[in-house]
């Protein structure tokens, strides 16, 4: 774990030591935690690293490394016994009342439990040395002392140009005391400062710097990193770029959106990447791109995306929670005039204006139900990176099928994470374009944008398609477009809109709404969505290795729900365990209104932190020995 | 074969109050459309909610009735994924400079080449008579309890601030007037707003088809009313900035202009501006594909469904082995 004041490149540091360790062949998964804020406040970067792939965040730390002395007193005691700190000399004398950013609710749980364990330290160096008896060992490097001489050799007057590197400086030490081959610490270094040469000379030297320090103060760690060589082919990103990508191969030409985090990323990302090659294209020599409009609120950006998407053009916007809310009137008009739009959705925690830089799954009910009135909308989920991608680039294809709204849900967990995945397919997505006529199929006759069928899904066109005219309007409408108060034009409207719902609903197979793990006739079987998917699937692992059989339906699609399939699933569970990120469990509320199944246990979080494989796995035991309450409400990370 | 003014119409009765100045501006904006005889399939209508949000309904081509106040959004989407089309944006004063207000500021910033006509009446219709942004402070129309509280808005002004390049004022009676003045706007290169002075007939009882004639201020030697709109290009105003230099004197006197109501209230082009990069000149410096291969032209897949993008080399970015 790397942490540090906000804006001192925690994300920069614990980037390099997870490219560094999958160019080593290893995967990595590492969740990033920060604070509303630009400079300044706490924020840490969790990177787990394994032979295996790994989905999800561990409670343990193995290696703390610091940057300052708030991250010492923050962390110390995740560390495992037999892991070290690594921090700066030069704070162990920093008395810990004195750090300034403390918030007050911190102070208080701190000194609850200095309390509980009957210890009094006053400086970061005493809190270290209270944890010795766990055997966690404190690495201290004097970060100012290798700085200055590095000024020296460089010729630098200014330290305090040199202080950036402190991140640096940490990790070098972290990957001394692993003695991890430098090669790949160096690759790492010279890909992630790209094109400044003068940078990644300084950062060489930093490292080198600390790395051989480590080795020669420290002595044997007691754990060496070995890199694992490997042919297969892996990619390191996060969820905002698997969503962005899935956009651009799914045919998205269009985005918009207004800054919010963690969305923002994804839009900045495809703004980078507008222009692309193309490969199988009809027309030779053409290139691709996308717009990426920056609006100039979250209602001109899904109604901008709106606009673009009746010219028959793929679009999106994407946004978290507040956005959301303010896209709600949008929503229904798109739904309305059945336009394929794409929301893509990052929940992050709490209401109005929310925990924004915080992991939250508090928003399927609202992106079910957002909107007067009533139309068929589509939800999808994506429970990973991998899935992040494919989902990204279905969507469009439902959004077109059934000509309606496409909410995909992602959350603040996945877009933040950063994983060695294995290389993305492309070619396994395929464009369904529903039916969208072209010049030649509409010319003759008088054109009818909103015919009565029996599917609910009437022919499309582009607007600005030569031979044809339509009206949209929010108002209930005759199949022409006009407006239409009439109460028979109005019953059947609506119900045709509705129907496509039903057609989805029968088109629409199983396989692609839930994914079924473990054992299918397990007596347990754990219900979520999303994220919790990593954290559920290695804390079942580890059940199974301890003898227990266990299943784990993820829901997809939560709407249309598949609800015979997910009927089925659960009434051969005799214990059914709902996991979500929400205080009031609101899928397991869908299913029940939908199937009549309820579930038996419910184990819930809403602290603004994803879930760990350890407390998934301490409670689902719990639940699964018949020992816990029906509701257990996890707290882990920090 | 050239298009006719009754090819632009639809049979949907208009269901405006009698005498509404509404009519005068579809007739106005059905004329400019087949003088200029725009194909109907490239003509897009975009309004927002409001006695004006149903013109689309009545003119032959796409009609695209949106949210209240949100019509310049959905009309930006349409027409920067497909540049070809002809986007005419139409708005109420409540409409457009009241909960549209964001987007009237965040359009003038872009200069996306389109046409946006404001129906100024200064009061919100379809509501029953409250006082619109452009309402004057103090004024109290027929079905207000009390006094306007707030000063109206200078739709003129505001335009001028936020970098439309193409400002106009025109009339709903003066048809013709409206017409010309709705064809300079269309053949703008770059983001034309038109303030189209009209009586409500129903609600506001001051701004009147007779206030507007000056059917109170007869001339004491022919008996003739002195109507309050005159036209500008007949005082020898020219808001035209024919160099670069003019730009800044030329946003002086459009300014100075756009003061002046009550007795004498100006109509005509207050300033353009055809310096200024459109929108979609921008996009295309960054994307110089973009006006041949727009976001609606581009062919996403093959006819199998394969996706056309080629997303290798931004894998290949994120490749950590293999």
């Amino acid at each position: 774990m790397a942490g540090g004041p906000q804006g001192s490149g925690v994300d920069s540091g614990a980037n390099i030591f997870a490219r560094a360790c999958c160019y080593g062949g290893l995967h990595i998964y590492g969740k990033r935690e920060y604070h509303s804020n630009i400079k300044g406040l706490h924020s840490y970067f969790h990177v787990r690293v394994s032979r295996k792939e790994v989905a999800a965040d561990v409670d343990r730390v193995d290696l703390l490394c610091t940057f300052d002395a708030e991250s010492v007193v923050r962390h110390v005691w995740e560390v495992s016994p037999g892991g070290g700190v690594i921090c700066d000399a030069g704070e162990l004398g920093t008395r810990i009342l004195d750090i300034p950013t403390w918030p007050a609710p911190f102070l208080e749980e701190f000194g609850r439990i200095l309390d509980e364990k009957g210890i009094k330290p006053e400086t970061v160096g005493d809190l270290l040395e209270t944890v010795k008896s766990s055997n966690v060992r404190t690495y201290a490097v004097p970060y100012h002392d290798l700085l200055a001489e590095i000024a020296r050799e460089i010729g630098e007057p200014k330290l305090s140009r040199l202080t950036r590197m402190i991140n640096v400086l940490s990790l070098g030490a972290s990957f001394g005391l692993v003695s991890y081959d430098k090669r790949y610490i160096e690759r790492a270094i010279r890909a992630t400062f790209g094109e400044k040469p003068d940078i990644i000379s300084m950062n060489l030297r930093a490292l080198n710097k600390a790395y051989d320090y480590a080795q020669e103060r420290f002595g044997d760690f007691g754990f060496k990193l070995e890199p694992v060589p490997t042919d297969e082919e892996r990619i390191l990103l996060q969820g905002t770029q698997a969503v962005a990508l899935g956009k651009l191969v799914g045919g998205c030409r269009l985005q918009t959106y207004y800054p919010i985090t963690p969305a923002a990323d994804e839009s900045e990302y495809l703004e980078e990447n507008e222009i692309f090659e193309l490969d199988n294209s009809p027309i030779k020599g053409a290139t691709g791109s996308m717009i990426v409009m920056q609006a100039e609120d979250e209602i001109a950006a899904i109604n901008m995306a709106s606009g673009a998407a009746l010219t028959g053009t793929r679009a999106a916007t994407s946004t978290s929670g507040p956005g959301f809310s303010l896209m709600v009137e949008g929503l229904g008009w798109a739904g309305n005039n059945e336009v394929p739009v794409v929301i893509n959705y990052y929940q992050r925690g709490a209401p109005s204006t929310g925990l924004p830089t915080r992991h939250g799954q508090d928003d399927l009910r609202f992106a079910l139900h957002a909107s007067h009135g009533e139309f068929p909308r589509i939800i999808l989920c994506s429970g990973d990176i991998e899935e992040c991608f494919y989902d990204a680039a279905r969507a469009f294809n439902y959004a077109e099928r059934y000509q309606t709204p496409v909410i995909h849900l992602i959350d603040k967990a996945l877009a933040n994470s950063t994983k060695s995945c294995r290389m993305f397919d492309p070619s396994s997505v395929m464009l369904e374009r529903g039916q969208l006529l072209s010049e030649e199929e509409v010319r003759g006759g008088e054109y009818r944008r909103f015919k009565i069928t029996e599917s609910g899904i009437s022919p499309r066109v582009a607007l600005g398609t030569p031979g044809a005219v339509f009206w949209n309007t929010g108002d209930e409408h005759d199949e022409l477009g006009h407006i239409s108060e009439e109460p028979m034009m109005r019953t059947r409207m609506l119900d045709k809109r509705m129907r496509k719902l039903e057609t989805a609903d029968r088109e629409i197979p199983a396989q692609e709404r839930v994914n079924f793990f473990g054992d299918a006739d397990a007596s347990t079987v754990v219900v979520s969505w999303g994220s919790p998917k990593g954290a559920i699937l290695e804390a079942m692992q580890r059940l199974r290795q301890e003898v227990h059989r266990i299943g784990f339906l993820q829901v997809r699609m939560p709407h249309p729900l598949p609800r015979d399939h997910i009927a089925e699933v659960l009434g051969k569970a005799k214990t059914k365990i709902a996991v979500e990120g929400n205080y009031s469990a609101q899928l397991a509320g869908i299913i029940r209104e939908k199937t009549g199944v309820a579930m038996d246990y419910y184990i819930l979080k809403w602290s603004g932190r994803p879930m760990s494989a350890d407390e998934v796995h301490d409670a689902l035991k719990l639940a699964m020995l018949g020992k816990a309450p029906r509701r257990q409400v996890l707290t882990h990370g920090s | 074969m050239a298009l006719k003014l009754a090819d632009y119409k639809t049979p949907v009765f208009a269901d405006w109050c009698p005498g509404c100045g509404d009519f005068g501006i579809l007739a106005a904006l059905q004329m400019a459309l087949s003088e200029l005889q725009l194909p109907h399939s490239r003509v897009a209508i975009f309004s927002g909610i409001g006695c004006h949000a149903k013109t689309p309904h009545f003119i032959n081509a796409y009609g695209v009735h949106t949210l209240h106040g949100r019509s310049l959004p959905f009309a930006i989407g349409a027409k920067l994924a497909n540049p070809d089309l002809e986007v005419i944006v139409v708005g109420g004063d409540g409409d457009g400079l009241g909960i549209g207000a964001g987007h009237f500021v965040n359009t003038g910033r872009r200069n996306v080449d389109m046409t946006y006509l404001i129906y100024d009446n200064g009061v919100y219709g379809l509501t029953k008579g409250q006082a619109s942004p452009t309402l004057r402070l103090g004024l109290r129309t027929k079905s207000l309890p009390k006094p306007n509280i707030n000063e109206g808005v200078n739709p003129i002004a505001l335009a001028l601030a936020t970098g439309y390049t193409f400002i106009a004022r025109s009339y709903a009676y003066d048809v013709r007037h409206l017409k010309e003045t709705i064809k300079k706007a269309v053949r703008h290169r770059g983001m034309a707003v038109v303030v189209i002075q009209q009586p409500c007939p129903t609600y506001n009882n001051i701004n009147t088809k007779e206030w507007y004639g000056g059917e109170d201020r007869t001339d004491s030697v022919t008996g003739k009313p002195t109507p309050r709109l005159y036209r500008l290009e007949e005082t020898g105003f020219d808001g035209v900035v024919h160099s670069p230099e003019e730009v800044f004197s030329k946003m002086v006197a459009a300014l100075t202009m756009a003061q002046e109501w009550g007795d004498r209230i100006p109509m005509g082009v207050f300033y353009q501006n055809e310096f200024v990069p459109t929108y979609q000149e921008r996009i295309s410096k960054r994307i110089p594909a973009y006006l041949g291969m727009p976001p609606a032209k581009q062919p996403i897949g093959d006819p199998s469904g394969r996706p056309t993008t080629y997303a290798k080399k931004m894998l290949e970015m994120l490749k950590v082995t293999g």
